[in-house]
């Protein structure tokens, strides 16, 4: 799960980690009095979408005056920012934070990821702040440090320090960097993140090492033990459709093409998007129904799918191991029966009960067309919108 | 010949008497695998479909001499099942739960170092060795005895091959399912390393998908200490970056982990990887063909 950079902040801000004050503003109004609170004479401005690359995007933006905070928040406030992150259709930004502005020396890189080699966390710096960390390590891949971290003992002081050397922190301020990432490691374990990026890192004029910009993501199996972090959810960063379907667990994901598919089981679901584009379709979505899908969640998965107008026609294709196809059979009949099926829907299965699950397809009196294998089935359906 | 498991295999539910444990522990003794015992902390005493039920793996492998487990226990109790069996120095455990937050799974990497057990997964479909043992929640008919290997990521994606396969005549010796997390017990090379040593494996279908780079470690692998053919299907060419897939582990992220890359690396590697996968079977014939060994390898005509 994401969550935006002021949520982050606060987040850290709970371990010890050093940020600048702010406060978050959903109107210009409440832009001007953050910045009165703060206090000072600068202050920056800053986007809050679930996207990186906000500042050559223009979602970032320092102020010299109250003025200049209202009329920067004006402009932001309902703009739809496009990064690199976004896709071509862009962002909404609704909410803003307003942060004390500083004076900075220098930025650097620290973030923290699971390595799936070593099983382990592994904390990685850099003296190459303010760029993508994938463009340091394919330029400059010597200027990338790695620390990988024992979760018997957690990371340690000297661990933090050796970084804190080699990213060439000004000897002053090694021992505050080195409680920065200890305290970043704290809050990755101790609240069940999978990604931690702190980028840039910077270095001020009036002593402080603190993060300018942060970037956490959520294990989202893990937070039913943090009720606090689920809060931080923000729906209208995430698309409806998504919402909606993880409402009945199940896995979808929205992608521009016209074939809706509906599949049990992630890998076979993500083959099944792949064979629609061998033979010449876009997928619609992926659709994972899971393994032990009840009529009613086909019907729910239907009812998404026809949701989607770009839909054109349906892919059902499922390998009945555990899931019998006649339940599955019996689901997309009484799903058709309910929404209307409106558009042509192929279907697919194989494995337990297959052949009385194909005599209910046959014997519902619906336009289902019934195919062999999972090519046949993709070489219909993709003919079928064309 | 087989891998991890065979018809001796002595193995323990933990989470017997949830629904899905009762459920698979059922399915698995109809297909005749020796499950010998189950656990549930508070539950010792009574029994499962005839299978007596265990407070601790201790005790039930001391009353039964089990040498592996299988775990349905939900998510927020799983990593610590799996910690309780390794410490009762079981051969095996296969883990299905799905869900288990990665961080547990980090600290149970750590805890297994040094320790002899064997961990497959979690969220997989298990292990079965065809007419022998069959250890998870893979439908066991479609499955029938023979030469070949496999190893995935996948759950139903395997079935979709073993189906393939199976209406080929070809059979299986073993199939494993690695499971679709980022932190897990057993990777590719593992399994790869086990059927290049089982002188009844004569081929191994390697299914990946996007996400991390085992798939490209396994390649690598296969080129320097391989001389079985491997076919491969990867899932995901039109995933979009940064989603995640449903599993866990199937993520582009940062521009890494991409299929392309995958089946560049694999074919590099001379592992022939099938455009479809509907075309796994095929594939996997026609490489046999080639090699050899399709005679060998048809165990039923």
């Amino acid at each position: 799960m994401n969550v935006h950079e002021y949520q982050g902040k606060e987040v850290l801000k709970q371990y010890g980690v050093d940020v600048p004050r702010g406060q978050v503003a959903f109107t210009p109004d409440e832009a001007v009095e953050a910045a009165k609170a703060l206090g000072g004479e600068l202050w920056v401005v800053k986007a809050q979408i679930h996207a990186g690359g906000r500042g050559k995007a223009g979602g970032v933006k320092l102020a010299r005056s109250l003025e200049e905070v209202r009329s920067h928040a004006e402009e932001l406030l309902g703009k739809v920012l496009v990064t690199h992150q976004t896709g071509p259709e862009g962002k909404e930004v609704k909410r803003l934070l307003i942060e004390e502005g500083c004076k900075i020396q220098k930025e650097y890189y620290v973030g923290m990821v699971i390595d799936r080699s070593t099983g382990r966390v592994t904390l990685m710096a850099s003296e190459e702040g303010g760029m993508e960390i994938e463009e340091v390590a394919a330029r400059t891949p010597e200027k990338i440090i790695k620390e990988s971290i024992d979760p018997a003992v957690g990371l340690l002081p000297f661990q933090a320090r050796r970084v804190a050397f080699k990213m060439n922190i000004p000897r002053d301020r090694i021992n505050k960097a080195a409680k920065f990432m200890m305290g970043l490691y704290k809050a990755f374990v101790e609240k069940d993140c999978s990604l931690a990026e702190i980028n840039p890192l910077v270095t001020t004029e009036d002593g402080r090492v603190m993060a300018l910009d942060a970037k956490l993501n959520f294990d989202s199996n893990a937070l039913y033990r943090h009720p606090d972090i689920q809060e931080l959810r923000d729906l209208d960063e995430e698309d409806p459709r998504e919402v909606e379907a993880s409402k009945y667990d199940l896995s979808y994901i929205a992608l521009d093409g016209n074939i809706g598919c509906m599949v049990n089981g992630a890998g076979l679901a993500m083959a099944t998007m792949d064979i629609i584009k061998h033979y010449g379709g876009e997928p619609a979505n992926f659709l994972d129904v899971g393994g032990g899908a009840s009529a009613e969640k086909v019907t729910e998965a239907f009812k998404i799918i026809l949701a989607d107008d770009n839909v054109k026609g349906i892919l059902v294709n499922i390998f009945g191991g555990i899931m019998k196809c006649d339940v599955i059979a019996s689901g997309v009949v009484e799903a058709a029966k309910q929404v209307g099926l409106d558009r042509p829907l192929v279907v697919r299965l194989e494995g337990t009960n297959v052949e009385l699950g194909k005599k209910i397809l046959e014997e519902s009196g619906l336009e289902i067309i019934a195919a062999d294998s999972m090519a046949d089935a993709a070489q219909k359906i993709v003919s079928l919108v064309k | 010949m087989s891998i991890f498991v065979n018809k001796d295999t002595k193995v323990i539910t933990q989470g017997i008497t949830g629904s899905n444990g009762m459920f698979h522990t059922k399915q698995a003794l109809e297909y005749g695998t020796k499950v010998v015992a189950g656990v549930t902390p508070g539950k010792g005493g009574t029994s499962v479909e005839g299978v007596p039920v265990f407070d601790t793996v201790e005790e039930a492998v001391k009353e039964t001499g089990a040498n592996a487990s299988v775990i349905y226990v939900p998510p927020a109790f799983a990593a610590d099942a799996i910690m309780e069996a390794v410490d009762a120095e079981l051969d095996l455990v296969v883990c299905i739960t799905e869900g288990i937050p990665v961080l547990d799974m980090v600290k149970v990497k750590r805890y297994m170092e040094g320790k002899k057990t064997r961990l497959i997964g979690p969220n997989c479909p298990g292990v079965i060795t065809p007419g022998e043992c069959k250890i998870g929640i893979m439908p066991g008919y479609i499955h029938m005895p023979g030469k070949v290997g496999i190893v995935s990521r996948s759950g139903t994606l395997t079935y979709e091959a073993v189906h393939q396969l199976t209406t080929r005549g070809i059979g299986q010796s073993t199939a494993v399912g690695i499971g679709g997390d980022p932190v897990n017990g057993t990777n590719f090379i593992d399994v790869l390393k086990e059927f290049q040593a089982d002188p009844d494996t004569l081929a191994v279908i390697l299914i990946g998908e996007i996400g991390g780079t085992a798939e490209e470690e396994a390649a690598e692998w296969i080129r320097q200490n391989m001389d079985k053919p491997v076919v491969a299907f990867i899932g995901g060419k039109t995933a979009p970056p940064g989603k995640r897939m449903g599993h866990a582990g199937a993520i582009i992220s940062g521009g890494k982990g991409t299929a392309a890359e995958k089946i560049a690396k694999l074919e590099e590697c001379g592992v022939k990887v099938a455009p479809t996968p509907a075309d796994i079977g095929e594939t996997l014939v026609q490489v046999l063909k080639e090699k050899g060994l399709l005679e060998q390898c048809i165990t039923k005509k």
